[in-house]
């Protein structure tokens, strides 16, 4: 690269890596910091304690559980939100051909890729208190009204501990299949028809076209919707601290680092160890993203 | 068709979902999703890098100053007042009129937020702090931590000062005795509590005297009592099942009222076995028959909203509150429901206290910041609004009583005011109150959830003592933690 063309380049990132130094790296550095030290968000000198947070970190029941459900929900909510989003971009796109024309494999296909994608243009805040009256356990709730109706008795799954982070985990992979339904179907309307005509031709249909052709050329957008599915389960936050009672409760049974740290530094004022929890967190975070991005790196296909 | 295959790394941005939100700080016995402010989404670490932003910029806490600070009449008076549920109007048109009327040449500055730590925590790091701030409601400043910094004027002169209106008296003799006590640290007071909340057993008088209920003076009529509104087909009980302090809340006042006062500051002073004390832990089970039998369906599910539109709509009878319930409801119940609380009743003959024992905690915490410019003058606004006239017209206008004594007596009230008033009055010298919740947020977080699962009846009383005592024993062996005693 020669001198200009260098000094062309700088002269364009200049600005987004200020930016980005300030308001995201320093941020994160100073985090690191703070992780190291007993502030409690106010005082003028804090006390440098060492590894002492982390130390804590590993006997504290509470976060140690909220770490566990974070990692239930990295294993659950992408293979649940991606199973669901393919089984319904392949019913609603068929064999590639039919969705480039507009229509769909089945009837209405375009009004239904408008009511899957609809939960992912609701904030999530809006949509944990959507879900927080749907699932309320008396006879008024939207769930348990038809139920009761019906003879049943009232269920409440938010009230109970057994059930309630499953109740989060519905929400989540509710929430977020709409917008994979959209991204694998325009995925799917990519690849290039003959390949399907092709493997018809040497009879495969349905199922088998959709394992033999359709999903192996899908690679490249499902590991993108892994990862980020996976970021996101393991720094849920809105739909546990809105939709839950007690605010990762009941008893704890729904807590999540996110929220963890959010109580920590802003009920409890323990800013130190909240950071020391987000250091743990971006960690996480970033080392599922690389390990994923790594693991599943191959060689791409790309159309002509 | 051709399908070249080359090397390439799929390029991944940051989620779209945001994932940090500010939710609001539960405060108070207030309803919390109420104020809960759902704003300003961070991104994934966004408390960290919040924190970060205010990271303190050095300067060491002032060693504490003898003498009251001295008032500058020409100086400033910033003022900030929480937004909550009793808005700021009180301070524009009650409080500050008094103060300038007395010192015009005060330079008085009236700011409103909902979100004081937020607004103002800059401000303190920074030096530069207002002169009086009503620490309250979602995002209140920790006050042991402001306390533990030095940033906080000693009222000590305040309460020493003659009273507004009446110069031979001093301040300390009009106001609630354990309010002043609940404002120390350390044994100084350094927090103002205005407002004064009562706690009882909430229902619809009109309602009770038409079917023929009234309230029980003893645990066993109580029962009898939730019986025979079940047979009637209404529920008898319930409370704001999410947020399970409404229900840890008669608890402990009824272990006081079978103990004697000894049993809260044991548990707030984190005594050893304090939670597992014999009459905790018969108050707990005492309540946990009620959760068993008498509750309304659903309760452990519902939230504060829920359970108390329930009552006003006639599913449940009875519910513990504090007084701002009537307040909150205006607009749901329906006309003529006719708010009336009673106070817990006797639990059984061997009671350490009598008939009519409430449980009342004085609250809106207002501060005057060491470092302010002006810490005279904010001692002078505390004192004036501690006059008799601005604390009677200050219950008219917001219907929440004060802890000056006796102004309310003779004021027009809403009939559920009214008879919490008329409990407080009757109660005298017997008013209990517990400061945990404020000193050990963890420790009341723990409670909480096991109170909800006492309730439900996941754990049993004894279960339920043992989980809090943990906490207990675990933030006093916790040397991070500041300690408080009363």
């Amino acid at each position: 690269m020669n001198q200009h063309r260098r000094r062309f380049v700088a002269g364009f990132l200049a600005v987004p890596v200020t930016l980005y130094t300030v308001y995201v790296l320093s941020p994160c550095a100073q985090a690191l910091v703070i992780a190291l030290t007993d502030w409690r968000g106010v005082n003028a000198v804090p006390r440098f304690v060492g590894a002492d947070n982390f130390r804590r970190l590993l006997g504290d029941e509470v976060f140690l559980r909220a770490a566990g459900h974070n990692l239930l929900l990295l294993a659950l909510v992408p293979p649940l939100t991606i199973g669901l989003a393919l089984l319904f971009a392949w019913l609603l796109t068929g064999d590639g051909a039919a969705g480039r024309t507009g229509g769909g494999a089945v009837r209405g296909a375009g009004f239904y890729r408008v009511v899957f994608f609809f939960p992912q243009v609701l904030a999530v805040v809006l949509v944990a208190v959507l879900f927080r009256q749907i699932l309320r356990p008396d006879r008024s709730g939207m769930l348990n009204g038809p139920l009761t109706a019906l003879g049943f008795e009232p269920v409440g799954p938010l009230a109970e501990t057994r059930l309630a982070l499953w109740a989060v985990l519905f929400v989540l992979v509710w929430q977020a299949v709409g917008f994979y339904v959209v991204l694998f179907s325009a995925a799917i309307v990519s690849i290039p028809r003959e390949l399907f005509e092709a493997a018809a031709i040497d009879g495969a249909r349905g199922g088998r076209l959709f394992l033999r052709i359709t999903l192996p050329l899908l690679r490249d957008t499902v590991q993108a919707g892994w990862v980020y599915l996976g970021v996101a389960a393991l720094d849920v936050f809105a739909v546990v601290w809105v939709m839950t009672a007690e605010q990762g409760g009941p008893d704890h049974s729904t807590t999540v680092m996110a929220a963890e740290v959010y109580r920590n530094a802003f009920h409890y004022s323990r800013f130190g160890y909240a950071c020391a929890m987000g250091v743990v967190l971006f960690a996480l975070t970033t080392g599922f993203a690389v390990l994923v991005l790594r693991l599943t790196r191959r060689e791409r296909i790309e159309f002509r | 068709m051709t399908v070249t295959v080359r090397h390439e790394r799929v390029i991944v941005n940051s989620p779209s979902l945001p994932s940090g939100w500010r939710a609001g700080r539960r405060t108070g016995w207030r309803g919390v999703s109420r104020r809960e402010l759902l704003r300003g989404a961070l991104a994934g670490l966004g408390p960290l890098a919040l924190s970060s932003c205010a990271f303190p910029v050095g300067g060491a806490p002032p060693t504490s100053t003898a003498g009251a600070p001295r008032l500058d009449e020409d100086g400033p008076l910033e003022i900030w007042i929480f937004d909550g549920g009793l808005g700021d109007d009180y301070a524009r048109t009650i409080h500050e009129p008094l103060v300038a009327a007395r010192f015009p040449r005060l330079r008085i500055s009236h700011n409103a937020t909902k979100e004081i730590s937020r607004t103002l925590q800059p401000r303190f790091v920074g030096g530069d702090p207002p002169e009086v701030v009503d620490d309250s409601g979602a995002g209140a400043m920790d006050l042991g931590a402001l306390v533990q910094d030095g940033q906080l004027t000693d009222l000590t002169p305040l309460y020493d000062a003659p009273s507004w209106d009446d110069p031979s008296v001093t301040v300390r003799e009009t106001v609630d005795p354990m309010a002043i006590e609940l404002g120390g640290y350390g044994g100084r007071p350094y927090v103002m509590n205005y407002t004064n909340t009562v706690w009882g057993i909430w229902y619809s008088r009109p309602l009770f005297e038409a079917r023929g209920w009234r309230p029980p003076r003893t645990w066993a009529r109580f029962l009898d009592l939730c019986e025979e509104i079940r047979r009637s087909g209404m529920a008898p009980f319930t409370y704001a099942g999410t947020h399970p302090q409404y229900i840890y809340e008669p608890i402990l006042t009824l272990a006081a009222k079978i103990g004697g006062r000894r049993v809260l500051t044991d548990i707030d002073n984190l005594a050893e076995g304090a939670w597992q004390a014999e009459p905790v832990r018969r108050a707990a089970a005492a309540f946990a028959e009620i959760g068993a039998r008498h509750l309304l369906e659903g309760t452990a599910g519902l939230d504060h909203v829920q359970t108390q539109i329930a009552q006003n709509r006639g599913l449940v009878a009875m519910l513990p509150c504090g007084s701002w319930l009537e307040n909150e409801q205006r607009g749901s119940a329906p006309d003529g429901f006719g708010y009336a609380m009673f106070p817990l009743p006797d639990f059984g003959p061997s009671d350490a206290m009598p008939y009519g024992t409430l449980h009342a905690q004085p609250g809106e915490e207002y501060i005057v910041p060491a470092r302010s410019a002006n810490p005279g003058a904010g001692l002078e606004y505390l004192r004036a609004m501690l006059s008799r006239r601005a604390a009677g017209r200050f219950t008219e206008a917001v219907s929440t009583l004060t802890v000056v004594r006796g102004a309310a007596d003779g004021l027009r009230l809403e009939p559920g005011l009214e008879s919490a008033r008329a409990a407080l009055a009757a109660a005298g010298g017997n008013v209990v109150t517990f400061m945990f919740r404020r000193w050990y947020s963890e420790l009341h977080d723990e409670v909480a959830a096991a109170s909800g699962q006492l309730m439900s009846g996941a754990i049993s009383a004894d279960r339920w003592a043992e989980r809090a005592q943990r906490k207990a024993d675990a933030l006093r062996a916790d040397p991070s933690v500041r300690k408080f005693t009363r």
